[in-house]
């Protein structure tokens, strides 16, 4: 470490060094580390409605698992064996952001394909131009725009019903259409890209080798493409994953009224209940679902961390 | 099995640029075949061409007399070995050669079987279950030899695959390809723009220029006589001089050049007559060092040595003549060659069979 420290300062000069030390360490200190130990610290917490502000800090204010029993059961007084409503918001949450990753990825992946091996000069920067031009628009306002495409009296039902497949209109918000379809396109350039950047460095020659030897475009991809691309798949199924999964606008914006997105009970204890350590506790069981699946499906395609960061 | 390739009046265009011009020529079953030129010259087109990677603008590739017209490269009777070999880095050596037998759908352990065999056949048993970035550079070389083999073509067709490889390991795999060939007994298609390998290894070559098929021959034929001035100045070394024909007598042609008068062969390709502007090729190893005694079928010329070069079995000489043309020539170190000052002057000469006189045309550029 000490000599890592000295070559450092050596290459680099006094002032760089410091620099790029002090802006790693606030970054992952200030930034990274402590709001999560925080975080962490505030989910074992006593319920602070059942404790007077007086007592904080003093000898009744004590590491509690309460938050997390929260969670699991619900309030003392419910009647059913453990707490339906979150129980049921959090599976449904992280089943939906799998299904949206999966989407995106089915949707992504060809376009990434070609945009690295088929597409050439103009057409690609046309076809990047396209795909990142939507993104000026802001986040918030894209939302609302989907609401205004799939509105029971939004654009797509217009158009259904204008060349007669719908008689009725299909209210698309109510049946989360426009919610999956929001997330879905919201993260899409994060999964194109880490594809399309590890597909770029595929040897073209290697898919004209693969077809010469007899190969199916199916087998091609199933043999050579996608192995190559793995990282970058587990790359961009990652990021998606866990964004859509922690998505709090989209859900506001688009969700029907009868489905919750566990990130809005979240925003809720902290904001309208001002339960901080329950909010915490909920976020954290959140986060730790989210990785863990992460490590699972890393584990399962095989790729290591390292390469996710190529 | 071997096919013959039939390739006829294929014109391959991108745009405006024509990058194969009318070709027409036949490939025999069997025959090791290179298609010999500089860079750009359109060979590597043409092997796309008929391997089916690049459809011809027009014209007709016959593979075993059969028109290959809309039929993809994966359901061709080829198989391509690439210049950068493109073998699968995410798979083993024996998956690397039996994924043709894995698209075709044979169990595990044939393919594995069929594997080893042909690991053998390239001189390299019991290397299938390396990874490909473990080996040498010879032995990618042979395991893409491998893998092409085991699709069974009836053409084979290699893309300059030992571009990459070092002198030693190059004159080595030349010998190997071509036991390879005889022992597969397919046809093989061979690119490059190297003419010793071209010669070493073809049993005929054609030489291309700008898209254009120059000459079709073996190896002696294209070498000694060459049919254009392209042909005699990119395969080989050759001192050129431009002049004007004075007679034709004998099937001799009298030739004025700037450095006097030659007497030389001509091409029955290419026949010139009196009054034609011609180039007289003459190879560096046909000059040599004139005595006093001077033979009636002699060209000599005087000129002043203006540098050397000694690569173990010859003297490389660069001569100057009075006109200021610049002359190479190459002297067999018999252990008993004089060592020439530079400056020196010299009388040289060679025979009327050791120059050739050829109609004026575009030159390779070293």
């Amino acid at each position: 470490m000490r000599n890592w420290l000295r070559t450092f300062l050596a290459r680099n000069g006094v002032g760089l060094s410091v620099y790029m030390l002090g802006a790693v360490a606030l970054w992952v200190i200030v930034m990274i580390v402590l709001p999560q130990l925080f975080m962490l610290d505030f989910s074992f917490r006593n319920n602070w409605q059942q404790i007077d502000p007086s007592r904080m800090g003093g000898p009744d204010d004590v590491y509690t698992m309460v938050n997390y029993h929260f969670l699991a059961f619900g309030s003392p007084n419910n009647p059913d064996p453990f707490n339906v409503v979150d129980v049921t918001v959090f599976f449904r949450t992280i089943i939906a952001a799998i299904c949206v990753t999966l989407f995106d990825l089915a949707l992504c992946y060809p376009i990434a394909y070609y945009l690295a091996q088929v597409a050439r000069g103009g057409k690609a920067r046309l076809l990047v131009l396209s795909l990142i031009i939507p993104f000026w628009v802001n986040e918030l306002l894209r939302a609302f725009a989907f609401r205004i495409l799939f509105g029971e009296e939004g654009t797509i039902n217009a158009i259904l019903m204008g060349i007669g497949i719908l008689s009725d209109p299909i209210d698309f918000v109510r049946e989360d259409v426009a919610l999956y379809a929001g997330l879905g396109y919201a993260y899409i350039l994060l999964m194109i890209f880490p594809i399309y950047n590890v597909i770029e460095s595929l040897d073209k020659n290697q898919i004209e080798a693969a077809r010469d030897l007899g190969s199916s475009w199916w087998r091609i991809h199933r043999r050579v493409v996608i192995p190559f691309a793995k990282p970058g798949i587990t790359s961009g199924c990652t990021m998606v994953f866990m964004l859509s999964a922690g998505a709090l606008a989209a859900p506001q914006i688009l969700g029907g009224p009868s489905s919750l997105w566990f990130t809005q009970i979240i925003y809720q204890w902290f904001n309208t209940g001002s339960n901080w350590p329950r909010g915490s506790a909920y976020a954290i069981v959140l986060m730790l679902t989210c990785v863990l699946l992460v490590l699972i499906l890393m584990k399962l395609f095989k790729v290591k961390i390292g390469e996710i960061g190529r | 099995m071997s096919a013959d390739v039939q390739l006829d009046n294929v014109w391959v265009k991108f745009g405006d640029f024509v990058a194969v011009r009318d070709a027409n020529l036949t490939i025999q079953g069997g025959e090791f075949f290179s298609f010999l030129g500089p860079s750009g010259c359109g060979k590597t087109t043409l092997l796309r061409a008929i391997s089916g990677f690049q459809n011809p603008s027009t014209g007709r590739i016959l593979i075993g007399g059969k028109d290959m017209s809309g039929i993809g490269p994966n359901r061709r009777p080829t198989a391509l070995i690439f210049q950068n070999l493109a073998l699968f880095p995410l798979m083993t050596v024996w998956e690397n050669i039996s994924f043709a037998l894995e698209v075709k759908g044979m169990g595990k352990r044939a393919r594995r079987k069929k594997a080893d065999e042909l690991l053998e056949l390239v001189a390299l048993p019991a290397q299938g279950d390396k990874m490909v970035s473990e080996l040498s550079g010879g032995q990618k070389q042979r395991v893409a030899v491998a893998r092409a083999l085991c699709a069974e073509p009836e053409v084979l067709l290699l893309d300059e695959p030992l571009s990459a490889l070092d002198l030693k390991l190059r004159q080595h795999m030349r010998t190997e390809l071509r036991a390879i060939q005889q022992r597969a007994g397919i046809t093989f298609i061979y690119i490059t723009h190297d003419q010793g390998e071209a010669l070493t290894m073809s049993d005929r070559v054609a030489v291309m220029r700008q898209g254009v098929v120059d000459q079709i021959g073996d190896g002696t034929t294209v070498y000694d006589h060459p049919e254009t001035a392209f042909v005699a100045s990119f395969v080989g070394e050759n001192n050129s001089f431009t002049g004007t024909v004075t007679e034709m007598k004998d099937g001799l042609a009298y030739v004025q050049t700037e450095c006097g008068p030659i007497r030389s062969r001509t091409s029955l390709a290419a026949p010139l007559k009196k009054g034609d502007n011609a180039v007289v090729f003459v190879r560096p190893e046909s000059i040599h060092f004139c005595k006093d005694e001077t033979r009636t079928d002699e060209n000599g010329l005087v000129a002043t040595l203006a540098h050397q070069e000694f690569e173990g079995h010859f003297w490389h000489l660069a001569l100057k003549t009075e006109s200021g043309h610049d002359i190479r020539m190459s002297v067999m170190n018999d252990g008993r060659s004089e060592v020439y000052e530079i400056g020196a002057s010299v009388s040289v000469g060679f025979s009327t069979q050791g120059a050739i006189a050829l109609a004026p045309g575009e030159l390779a550029v070293d």
